[in-house]
């Protein structure tokens, strides 16, 4: 364990102290790359004067065709969540197992980070009030891809003898496509987003989040943290390293205790906030209508709004990308569509509810005082709306963005860990190494400029989604028949309700 | 018919004087003894997905745990002395969970050990004893 932490300090130590070397040489030899990659991911295609990645098409597509296919189980099987997560289906002989709480929890805090503080900024500043309509409803199209991924999920992990569990889209297409006779094909694609999760596990579900935290930290602090970088990033890797390679329990069980406590926190007075400018709200909310469909001064009218509505969602509340499939997969259940079911629940709390929320916020502000923000962006707007009325909020928004910086890196330790041993296999040493190496990205993340290596990652994570998705249409139908089935024997009885 | 005490163990002193106390009980009223020991667990507790996926395999080590260091020596033990022995491992909210062992198995009393806590770590955490004696449906005795 010592030398581990050795390791770690060196590799800081060097980084650090070439730092700007680093920076030049990293970018100058990444930028070309990420410049092509972006440009095939993210090829955009014009239309009527706005422009829609293609990506983008594909996911809400896809969420289009699952909601219908499904019967619109995001509505239907709505209720039902709710009861699975309250444990009203819960067999008393499964005490001490995983509960469908704990699992929605567990997924619910890898999604929601600063994307849900920071990206409905970014989606208002440039899609107009009338994006946050469109948010909504990838949100809403978004619970039925989630349903199909998670199902999938848990239906085809791969159970070891002694008792852990590996799940996820590599797994699922695999599998999947063997069942289909085309083999060759599923090994390829379960390859690929392995390789895939891997990357963006290293980029936005880790340095990008590290990177952020720290811009943070600097921001509410009035810039003391200048040049301390590798201090944040230093701390925050030990951090990061004693919960995923230590197993220290503790720091984990605080973390993911407050994270959701945050989060009610940021929607308590968001609310507050938004009631606090009462007499905006009509106009706030038709705005969101208006805007919605006429598209007033945003590029591209309507579409524009639409098309960066929709984009924030998916890059809110990961629907499509198989992400959360992994996290449900460990859980121990008979039925993989209650884990589906339960899933639903994601999209709705991540989009539908705190991105809402955020969109009023900022929404009502820019009623009330239209330049309230003067040049900030992202996070900064955000922040800025919440300072009109408490002068004192950046301080815990900044807290709380941290936090959720530091769950979401955790979950995604976990998600690039089962890209790692879909390739490397189930290893010890590998997995250390995997780790280790995730803890020196953190580091590196508050240190180097990002640019380029990010837009690699993100270009990857945003490349996963084509195997997953088509692979998701693959198997639809084995998804609906497991669904009917199953609402049948909860309807007949033959599954019991225990409470 | 048959009377069942149901004795919570949990390794400690405190539940084994709980348990004399009760096979003394048992002794003198020709009852049979219910071993329960419980695991403190909650279903909407938090936990990183590698926890979540290392559950199953804790759940099962913790039963045996439960079963191998405490409950089987002493069903063995008070087999010898001619007393009928029931064991059981749950998860769950001490207290809560108590009770509703004691209701399936029919048990009419209910002896405990008490862990001593502090009266500033019972009113932030509450005590499992006095849970039990608030709200339980059968006498309870807590043995000191």
């Amino acid at each position: 364990m010592k030398r581990l932490f050795y390791i770690l300090g060196v590799l800081l130590g060097s980084a650090t102290t070439a730092q700007a070397g680093i920076d030049e040489a990293i970018n100058s030899a990444t930028a070309p790359i990420a410049t092509l990659i972006g440009q095939i991911v993210f090829f955009k295609i014009p239309v009527f004067g706005a422009q829609l990645p293609v990506v983008v098409l594909w996911l809400v597509v896809g969420a289009v065709f699952f909601t219908i296919y499904m019967g619109f189980i995001n509505l239907r099987g709505f209720k039902h969540a709710i009861q699975l997560v309250r444990g009203d289906y819960a067999d008393p002989n499964s005490h001490g197992e995983v509960s469908h709480f704990q699992a929605l929890a567990t997924a619910v805090s890898g999604t929601v980070g600063i994307g849900n503080i920071g990206g409905v900024a970014v989606a208002v500043t440039v899609g107009g009030p009338g994006a946050t309509f469109w948010l909504i409803l990838a949100g809403f199209l978004g619970m039925s891809t989630k349903f199909v991924e998670c199902t999938l999920g848990v239906k085809y992990r791969n159970e070891f003898e002694d008792g852990h569990v590996s799940g996820g889209p590599m797994y699922y297409l695999r599998q999947g496509f063997k069942e289909r006779g085309m083999e060759g094909f599923g090994k390829f694609m379960g390859t690929f987003y392995a390789i895939g999760i891997f990357i963006g596990a290293l980029g936005i579900g880790n340095m990008f989040q590290s990177n952020q935290a720290y811009v943070q930290l600097n921001n509410v602090s009035g810039g003391a943290l200048d040049g301390l970088g590798w201090l944040v990033g230093l701390i925050l890797a030990g951090i990061v390293f004693s919960v995923i390679v230590g197993g220290i329990k503790s720091i984990a069980r605080v973390t993911e205790k407050i994270v959701p406590f945050m989060a009610i926190f940021y929607c308590l007075f968001a609310i507050i906030v938004i009631l606090m400018n009462a007499s905006t709200i009509p106009t706030a909310i038709g705005n969101i209508f208006t805007g919605a469909f006429t598209g007033e001064g945003v590029a591209g009218g309507a579409l524009g709004a639409m098309i960066i509505g929709f984009q924030r969602a998916v890059f809110s509340n990961e629907a499509g990308i198989g992400s959360a499939s992994i996290a449900h997969s460990a859980v121990r259940t008979d039925e993989p569509v209650t884990e589906g079911v339960v899933s639903l629940l994601e999209p709705f709390i991540d989009t539908i509810v705190i991105c809402t929320i955020t969109a009023l916020v900022i929404g009502t502000a820019q009623v009330a005082a239209p330049d309230f923000a003067g040049d900030a962006q992202g996070v900064a707007m955000t922040s800025a709306a919440f300072e009109r009325e408490f002068s004192w909020f950046p301080i815990p928004l900044a807290f709380a963005a941290l936090l959720f910086a530091f769950s979401t890196m955790i979950s995604w330790s976990y998600y690039g860990l089962k890209g790692w041993t879909y390739l490397f296999g189930e290893g010890e040493t590998g997995q250390t190494i995997y780790k280790v190496m995730f803890c020196a990205f953190v580091a590196l993340g508050c240190v180097v400029q990002l640019g380029p290596i990010l837009d690699i990652s993100d270009a990857l994570v945003f490349l996963i989604c084509v195997p997953n998705i088509l692979g998701l249409y693959f198997l639809a139908p084995i998804v609906k028949r497991e669904m009917n089935s199953y609402f049948d024997r909860v309807a007949s009885g033959e599954i019991k309700k225990f409470k | 018919m048959s009377n069942k005490i149901l004795v919570a163990l949990d390794g400690s002193d405190g539940s084994k004087r709980a348990l004399s106390a009760a096979v003394a009980h048992a002794k003198l009223t020709n009852s049979d003894l219910v071993l329960a020991y419980v695991i403190d667990w909650s279903p909407y507790s938090f936990h990183t997905p590698q926890e979540l996926e290392e559950r199953h395999k804790r759940r099962e080590s913790e039963i045996q745990r439960a079963n191998d260091s405490i409950l089987t020596p002493e069903k063995e033990a008070l087999k010898s002395e001619g007393i009928n022995v029931e064991t059981v491992v749950h998860h769950g909210k001490i207290a809560q969970t108590l009770l509703e062992l004691c209701d399936q198995h029919g048990a009419s009393q209910i002896y405990t050990g008490r862990q001593g806590e502090s009266r500033v770590h019972a009113m932030i955490f509450g005590s499992v004893s006095a849970a039990l004696v608030q709200t339980s449906s059968v006498p309870v005795t807590v043995v000191p």
